[in-house]
């Protein structure tokens, strides 16, 4: 269903490297069933193997880099140490499968919104400005209804935020539809952009007086209810129910039908009545709101304040997190899933075993970099008739520089 | 404040700038050089039409192996090899990290080539994984070294430039802002020239642009298009390497993570700017940074008039985010004319022999 709409050019590396691979159609009675068994194995097959491949390179590195501490030799149990670790912190216990969730709440939401682009052929690497953003905003928001009925604080926190991500997204959508400005660089810049709208707002008109540090009050009222465990705030459950709408809107309305088709091929899109121009802002401002959703659910329901140092790496996830998951919301919340229990387990295991957190940044970028590689993996391990890794999103550089869309 | 009169403001501001040239100028070409490496590396890769989105992590993977096998080299080296010469400050340690810094990026670079050329990956996506990559891996790396705080191989000094020349009227300080510099600013303003030259007066620069225009032809007439951009793939790592080797040996002696700091994406918005030309992108890399200079130099020596203290009450944050809202302008003014090589991002495929 994903492939659809994108047509088969010659140079598709599915078509170039897996000349003979006929897709049957099926026949007899218990067909449905397996068809759809048959369906979720290729799509799934390439991106599990690509996990499993990542996570023997990353022991790999740990061993490699085990003696770089001093005094110390090859040490080849740290990995199971490491991994252990990490199941530890994430699934593997009561409060880190809670964690786990409070982790994959933001990256879901902002997943969702660099996914979304994709199906337009956008790349929306400006998640991480709009979360911040959003961020912000929502702490300028609470801070006016802090001391308002729950009821009236959270929707109208939770709306400013959306809205602030929405204008961060709106404006490369803008810039690219009318002026041509390629997004993958000036989401780049609005995200430097953003963080110094940040630290400027944390330090000056948001800041606490007479606070030792720069930080924003409280935002009171507006904090998200806990719904379990620890820390499983409401966020988590607003996270999971975007999963389901955007499928909805993406596969059964007008709008999001239209959004595939310009992502497939804007000039025939233009030509069967749509408005190309009008859809990228669209969907650049709908994927901004869900990212400073993103960072407005982090900001009601775990930290509840604002500091100079706040930083994430939401917004850079969420573009691994879109890619695995296929640009499918349900693909994505699965790999949110996945990226959430990383997270939530990186710190366990840079206390419990010594290795930094950052072997999550390098696990991603190896799982990245087998499904890029999926034509060749798949030769490899004699995959037939799996799914390559980044099937939807093959036609993104096509308008790079500063084409006009009209 | 409201009623300065715009044009004594703008006169001030002038009188500012022409009083602070020499410092503005200084600072402006120190801030361009790894800005415009990178646009110059965007040039070499994407002429031949490879978009090279990862030149900011090939950026952050040298700075971070130049410094690291400088401490190595401090580390493993007899002292009596480890001595300074004047020129330059050049050390052998220094050597070594410089080139290893190079190999990194060629390296980054072989795999962002063998993703986009041979596997046909979608281009931009192989430039975000070098770059995620080059996060993580330097980021995990810093953090398993840099606790036991190790010595560095230092940096390279400037050369100096006589009095007598940088107090010369009217050009002494263009002479300073220039040549007051390291050697890896100084060869990457030689090396702008050379492949702006080459670019447009050679057999390779013309090669180059027909296979980042029309693969197909090129191939027609002999060329084989896979190696050509394979090497200039390559050489643009080299370039970004370079540009890397300057943040962590020459304008700083030490690695913190993330040094890149964007300047990876700001030098690819000064290749658009600068329409794909080694010297158009060199000149927007300086456009960039003396916004970001004059914003420096606001901070730092801001006259006490009506202009200055108008300019200092804006905070200091605008300044920071000043070079990428001018990025931002600038590539929205350009519309329809600056136009990249008509190949630029689509891979190539071989016609089957018949």
């Amino acid at each position: 269903m994903t492939d659809q709409l994108t047509p088969q050019s010659p140079q598709s590396p599915q078509s170039v490297n897996s000349p003979g691979e006929p897709s049957k159609p099926p026949v007899g009675w218990s067909v449905r069933a397996r068809s759809l068994l048959g369906q979720a194995w290729s799509a799934m097959a390439m991106p599990l193997l690509a996990i499993f491949l990542a996570l023997i390179v990353g022991a790999v590195v740990i061993i490699l880099t085990s003696v770089l501490k001093p005094g110390a030799t090859f040490d080849v149990g740290l990995p199971i140490r490491a991994y252990q670790a990490l199941w530890d912190g994430s699934l593997g216990s009561e409060n880190g499968r809670v964690t786990t969730l409070v982790q994959t709440a933001p990256l879901l939401l902002a997943g969702l919104g660099v996914g979304l682009g994709f199906r337009a052929g956008l790349f929306n690497i400006g998640a991480q400005g709009q979360f911040l953003v959003g961020a912000v905003f929502c702490v300028a928001g609470a801070l006016v209804v802090r001391e308002q009925d729950p009821i009236i604080a959270i929707p109208f926190s939770l709306l400013v935020g959306a809205i602030a991500g929405a204008v961060w997204g709106f404006i490369p959508g803008v810039l690219k539809a009318f002026r041509g400005a390629h997004e993958v660089v000036t989401t780049i810049m609005l995200n430097f952009i953003a963080l110094a709208l940040v630290s400027w707002m944390i330090t000056g008109p948001l800041r606490q007086p007479r606070a030792p540090q720069a930080v924003t009050p409280d935002v009171g009222n507006a904090t998200l209810p806990i719904l379990f465990g620890r820390d499983g705030h409401l966020g988590i459950l607003l996270a999971f129910l975007a999963v389901p709408i955007v499928w909805f809107v993406l596969n059964r309305m007008t709008i999001g039908f239209e959004i595939r088709a310009v992502g497939a091929n804007p000039e025939a899109s233009r030509y069967a009545g749509m408005k190309p121009r009008r859809l990228i802002v669209f969907t650049m401002s709908a994927a901004g709101m869900l990212a400073g959703l993103a960072g407005t659910i982090n900001i009601l329901g775990i930290s509840h304040h604002m500091n100079a140092s706040f930083s994430t790496t939401v917004g850079f996830d969420a573009i691994t997190v879109a890619l695995l998951g296929r640009s499918n919301p349900i693909g994505i919340m699965l790999s949110a899933l996945l990226f959430g229990m990383l997270r939530a387990g990186a710190s366990q295991m840079q206390i419990q075993a010594g290795v930094p957190a950052e072997l999550v940044d390098m696990l991603e970028a190896i799982i990245l970099f087998f499904l890029v590689a999926s034509p060749v993996l798949r030769r490899v391990f004699r995959l037939r008739g799996v799914k390559s890794g980044l099937g939807t999103t093959e036609t993104m550089t096509r308008t790079y520089g500063s084409e006009a869309i009209r | 404040m409201t009623d300065i009169p715009v044009l004594g403001f703008i006169i001030q501001f002038l009188a500012f700038l022409i009083d602070q040239l020499p410092t503005i100028s200084h600072a402006a070409v120190a801030i361009a050089i790894p800005i415009g490496l990178a646009g110059l590396c965007g040039v070499v890769s994407e002429r031949s039409g490879v978009v090279n989105i990862g030149l900011e992590g090939m950026m952050l993977t040298a700075a971070f192996v130049g410094w690291v096998v400088g401490v190595m080299a401090i580390a493993l080296l007899p002292p009596d090899l480890q001595g300074r010469t004047d020129v330059f400050g050049i050390s052998l340690p220094l050597l070594i990290g410089l080139v290893a810094a190079l190999l990194s990026g060629m390296l980054l670079a072989l795999v962002h080539a063998w993703l986009s050329i041979s596997v046909r990956a979608d281009q931009i996506i192989s430039g975000v994984i070098i770059n995620i990559a080059a996060i993580g891996l330097t980021g995990y790396l810093n953090t398993l070294i840099s606790g036991g705080s190790p010595q560095g191989a230092g940096k390279f000094t400037p050369l100096q430039v006589p009095d007598n020349i940088a107090n010369l009227p009217f050009i002494g300080w263009l002479i300073d802002a220039i040549f007051d510099q390291g050697p890896i600013a100084i060869s990457a303003i030689v090396l702008v020239i050379v492949v702006q030259i080459l670019l447009f007066r050679t057999r390779w620069g013309l090669r180059t642009r027909a296979v980042g225009e029309h693969p197909r032809a090129a191939e027609t007439v002999g060329i084989n298009v896979i190696r050509l951009r394979y090497r200039n793939v390559i050489m643009s790592g080299a370039i970004a390497a370079l540009g890397g080797a300057y943040l962590s040996m020459e304008l700083t002696s030490s690695f913190q993570a993330g040094i890149s700091a964007g300047r990876g994406f700001i030098g690819l918005a000064a290749m658009i700017v600068g329409r794909w030309t080694p010297i158009g992108a060199f000149g927007a890399a300086l456009l960039f940074a003396s916004s970001s200079a004059i914003g420096r130099a606001i901070t730092f020596a801001a006259p006490d008039n009506d202009m200055g203290n108008f300019l200092k009450d804006i905070p200091q944050q605008f300044y920071d985010a000043l070079p990428y809202i001018v990025t931002i302008v600038v590539l929205a003014g350009l519309i329809g004319r600056s136009m990249p090589p008509a190949a630029d991002g689509q891979p190539y495929e071989r016609e089957a022999a018949a």
